[in-house]
């Protein structure tokens, strides 16, 4: 198992770059702790299994450098770099056993066949497969097969890194629950540095640690599924975390607070120095926004109910947002009113988060 | 009625894929089917469209029986999982193509494609080819197709399963609008349980080649009539335990047993206690709520909430709850559950009503 360092990486798929657009990466930097869980979330095109693939060794960044502890390991190949790698559809030996499956990395090494008959016997177990071990792999539902998939790479000790492409893609939305729970279970026994890409959210944000939000070949934010969710540090996060989004209103700054469709927002500290020139835009998630008879009024054009929760689409002098209300919680007919809770409402200009003080 | 299946089946050499199903679904209206992998929904959709033949019985659409109607002579659209396009058509000509096949002169072709694409908001598109698409500009382009078609059923088969999850979100909440225009009946197929309550409408649950319920999605999300019912509609699963009922007595195994009168009606005997995830939590909201323990297994943050995997005696259940708790494996916590939030089921998975 490796620390995995990402050192000033730019990647272009065209030989002669220069524009900026032209790079698929801009300019990452990376350090992936030595068994940790990591993801990276982001939309198609964002750059992330160029990423990947940097790190396993199938492309050569353009500029940059890769380390495993402090090795540089930037032009070694994939079978240099011990890696076990998972895909969105199971790889597996067909005609194989899951046994022979399982044993076959082992094989490859030249491991003492008592050796692989315990490693595969404990991987078994790990992965309730140990009923199964004598059937052929052909024979087993998607998520057995990527268990085989799994497996492969937890019997070796020489692996420095595990990465999963969108692993969970072909899985029934209830065998995702258990797989995810199980993959979670997993590392925190074997300790390996696990990489999960994916543009899913709940998946990214229930497996990982940190989660690096990738937009336009950038990394955005690197942090915990707290701070990604509290403290958005560019709009696209605020965006693309949370379901529905962060609501991004246009708003105006008077003396270092914004002002929506008339109403002076609360912050929980007021902006100082910003350049008015740009995009200024006020950031508060739908969860943030409370039914208050002392806030402000609002149209509502809708109510989405969901069960669990309602979503109120709501409109302020043509500026559309959506407010979250709680099952159970009632909904007035008439005259609405909402406010924006302080310490949650932030403002973004040209898309960055604009320094205010910690929340106390 | 729409669209009605009488003893419809659907067997392949000796494997039955649909069990004889009778259901009419209301004409206009958005109809949800879901059911997990391989519980049918693209076999029925096929017998809905006239792609595939019925082993027995009937399909009528608009009181007329149309079962041995072939496809070309049915009004219908529909859209799969794959975005299929003609690769050598511009989008203008992919949305046309329907228009064309019925011959309808120029003008009207072009003001039609405009309507539908701006619509689908992928007018600046018109002059490119399919290839040179995003996944989700793809899938505007079959679904403006389907939409120009004007079919009397469109058949949308997991059309944004292969779609980017925000993409999916944006769509997901246009579709339903797009269609309710056009008075089309529609049947959209998933496995999600959060895409049948956003797209609202009609939902019917499918199990093992049988449509298990079908209803306004609201009501048979809240109320289940049958344990496979509730678990389709249940993401995270269906919460199970359970439990006997003698008198007032509700015995768990494990010796936790509780007192209520809220049970009187029903008969002594062995049930199964169904709950959300949702409904499972951390603090007690009434006085009356049971007390539960369990151990944890892990836990998932997701940025605002808390999934809590908790070993019980009975089984793994999840806790699914506002704001961010960060147990550790092995920690044992204590779980509140109101009665009044559970679904209460026989031993044939019927739901019994308590009061």
């Amino acid at each position: 198992m490796a620390k995995v360092r990402l050192q000033q990486i730019r990647h272009s798929y065209n030989a002669d770059a220069g524009e900026k657009t032209e790079y698929a990466l801009q300019r990452i930097n990376q350090v992936w702790e030595d068994g940790g869980a990591y993801a990276l979330l982001g939309p198609s095109g964002c750059g992330k299994t160029t990423l990947l693939n940097i790190v396993s060794g199938l492309l050569h960044p353009t500029e940059g450098k890769v380390f495993f502890d402090n090795l540089d390991m930037t032009l070694t190949t994939p079978d240099q770099r011990n890696i076990a790698q998972i895909f969105q559809f199971p790889v597996v030996y067909d005609t194989m056993t899951v046994r022979d499956n399982l044993a076959f990395p082992l094989r490859n090494r030249k491991m003492e066949p008592f050796e692989i008959e315990e490693r595969v016997k404990t991987v078994a177990e790990m992965l309730d497969l140990t009923a199964l071990l004598d059937k052929r792999a052909s024979g087993l539902t998607a998520d057995g097969k990527q268990k085989i998939s799994l497996g492969r790479g937890l019997v070796r000790s020489d692996v420095n890194i595990m990465m999963f492409d969108e692993p969970l893609t072909v899985i029934d939305p209830h065998l995702k629950w258990q797989l995810r729970s199980e993959l979670k279970q997993l590392h925190r026994r074997v300790g390996f540095t696990m990489v999960y890409v994916t543009h899913d959210q709940t998946e990214a944000l229930t497996f990982a640690d940190k989660v690096a939000v990738m937009f336009e070949g950038e990394v955005v934010q690197f942090g915990t599924p707290e701070e990604l969710f509290l403290r958005p540090n560019h709009t696209f996060v605020g965006h693309f975390i949370g379901s529905p989004g962060m609501n991004l209103l246009p708003c105006e700054l008077d003396g270092g607070f914004p002002v929506f469709a008339g109403n002076r927002i609360k912050l929980a500290a007021p902006i100082t120095q910003i350049n008015t020139n740009k995009k200024i835009e006020l950031g508060v998630r739908p969860e943030f926004i409370k039914i208050d008879e002392n806030g402000f009024s609002i149209k509502v054009n809708r109510i989405d109910d969901v069960g669990r929760y309602r979503i109120v689409k709501a409109e302020c002098l043509g500026q559309n947002f959506n407010v979250y209300v709680p099952e159970g919680l009632e909904i007035p007919t008439e005259n609405l009113r909402v406010s924006f809770d302080p310490q949650h409402t932030h403002v973004y200009c040209d898309g960055w988060l604009q320094n205010e003080k910690e929340p106390a | 009625m729409a669209l009605e299946f009488r003893d419809l089946s659907k067997k392949e050499y000796d494997v039955t894929l649909i069990a004889p199903i009778s259901l009419k679904l209301k004409p206009g209206i958005f109809n949800t089917i879901l059911g997990p992998t391989l519980s049918g929904k693209t076999t029925l959709l096929r017998l809905m469209a006239g792609l595939d033949r019925p082993t027995s019985g009937e399909i009528w659409f608009k009181e007329i029986n149309v079962t041995n109607l072939p496809v070309q002579k049915r009004n219908v659209a529909m859209v799969y999982q794959q975005f299929i396009n003609y690769p050598s058509m511009s989008v203008f000509e992919n949305i046309a193509s329907p228009l064309r096949v019925k011959k309808i002169p120029e003008n009207e072709v072009k003001s039609r494609v405009n309507k539908v694409a701006e619509l689908l908001k992928i007018s600046p598109l018109l002059d490119r080819r399919p290839t040179e698409l995003s996944g989700g500009q793809q899938q505007r382009t079959a679904l403006a197709r389907a939409l120009t078609k004007e079919a009397e059923l469109v058949l949308l088969d997991e059309p944004l399963a292969n779609l980017d999850y925000k993409l999916r979100e944006e769509l997901r909440e246009e579709l339903p609008r797009l269609f309710e225009e056009s008075g089309a009946t529609v049947v959209y197929t998933t496995t999600e349980p959060s895409e049948a309550l956003l797209l609202g409408g009609f939902s019917a649950t499918l199990h093992e080649g049988k449509i298990t319920q079908y209803g306004l999605t609201q009501s048979v999300y809240k109320d289940p009539i049958s344990l496979t019912a509730a678990k389709i509609f249940s993401d995270p699963p269906l919460n199970t335990v359970k439990i006997e009922k003698n008198g007032e007595g509700i015995y768990l195994n494990g010796g936790v047993h509780w007192k209520t009168k809220k049970y009187s009606n029903i008969p002594n005997g062995n049930y199964t206690l169904g709950f959300r995830a949702h409904h499972l939590k951390l603090d007690p909201s009434n006085a009356d709520d049971l007390k539960l323990t369990g151990e944890v297994l892990v836990t998932e943050l997701s940025g605002s909430e808390s999934f809590v995997h908790v070993k019980t005696n009975e089984k793994i259940w999840v806790v699914h709850t506002h704001g961010i708790y960060n147990f550790q494996q092995g920690d044992t916590i204590e779980m509140y559950l109101s009665l009044s939030n559970c679904y209460v089921f026989d031993t044939n998975g019927s739901r019994v009503y308590a009061d």
